[in-house]
């Protein structure tokens, strides 16, 4: 991991527009690793009866954090778009919380990135809300394009 | 002897209030710019395009993020609907019925994969899902997500959901 790549990523939460509009934050940047997360807003309610945040709402952090995880990649070269991604909705998360995600960018092959994304309410992060996989497209830095 | 047709308009303002009651009941479709066309029974879905829905400024492109939350909105808007369809067809409720009737319980999403196929140009973005399953409990959805040409996808989805239970 370069500096700049890391100083880069440090700014995907607000240098983003859909990011800064849901008050995204860079909580943790590592090799391959980053943690963000988002305050509860009664704007982004999904289900009135109980004022549960929306499920698109904690997807496009998910990607987010998803896509920063494969940017601090150490074999990283470029920028990455993400091809496929499905989230597992394990319990609505506690309104009023504030959520975050942690991903993994856990593989990379020459064109392709592979990430596991956590995400969850408030400190219960054993109690995941939501449990992501994902596939982002890659440039591997020494192994060139196949 | 047969009951003489309903007016167009009243049923117009039935189908169109049931719809906008849905819709209007979720603070975050509002947030998201999203809003739906009807034709009979067949719901069409807009995000209208506005600039904080980028993801990246440089290309520029729409969040995928963005692009998920769309389809999944879609898709429980879509359940919702067939549901309170199939109510307020049989009851031929009129508009102030549906106004006076509870907010619904929407469907849970269990998973949703979201297959990211174009980049999402700064535009709107039109969507219809599709209800390949319908059970008591569970239901699986499709959705495909377009720009210019409804023949070139920008994303397609496919999600599971809980139904909300009939018996309380």
């Amino acid at each position: 991991m370069t500096h700049s790549s890391k100083n880069m990523a440090q700014h995907f939460a607000t240098a983003l527009p859909h990011c800064k509009a849901l008050s995204m934050r860079m909580d943790l940047l590592e090799d391959a690793r980053a943690v963000m997360s988002m305050p509860y807003d009664a704007r982004l309610i999904g289900d009135p009866a109980t004022g549960v945040i929306h499920g698109g709402a904690v997807s496009a952090l998910m990607d987010s954090c998803g896509g920063a995880s494969v940017f601090m990649h150490p074999e990283n070269a470029g920028a990455s778009v993400t091809l496929d991604l499905r989230i597992d909705y394990m319990r609505p998360a506690k309104p009023e919380e504030r959520i975050s995600a942690e991903s993994h960018c856990f593989h990379v092959t020459r064109n392709v990135a592979f990430v596991r994304v956590t995400a969850w309410a408030g400190e219960m992060k054993d109690e995941p809300v939501a449990t992501a996989t994902g596939a982002f497209s890659f440039k591997h830095k020494t192994k060139g394009r196949a | 002897m047969r009951a003489k047709p309903e007016p167009m308009q009243v049923i117009k303002e039935r189908r169109d209030g049931a719809l906008l009651r849905l819709v209007k009941a979720v603070p975050y479709i509002g947030f998201m710019g999203i809003s739906f066309d009807r034709r009979g029974d067949e719901l069409t879905a807009t995000m209208a395009y506005s600039d904080m829905l980028i993801g990246n400024p440089a290309v520029p492109a729409i969040h995928g993020g963005a692009t998920a939350a769309f389809l999944e909105t879609a898709a429980i808007i879509e359940l919702a609907w067939a549901d309170i369809w199939a109510k307020i067809e049989m009851e031929r409720l009129s508009g102030a019925e549906i106004a006076a009737l509870p907010i619904p319980t929407f469907p849970k999403t269990i998973d949703f994969t979201t297959d990211y196929l174009s980049v999402g140009h700064p535009r709107d973005v039109y969507a219809r899902a599709r209800i390949n399953r319908s059970g008591r409990r569970y239901a699986s959805v499709h959705v495909e997500a377009w720009q210019d040409n409804r023949s070139k996808l920008v994303a397609q989805a496919t999600g599971h959901f809980l139904m909300p239970s009939k018996d309380g």
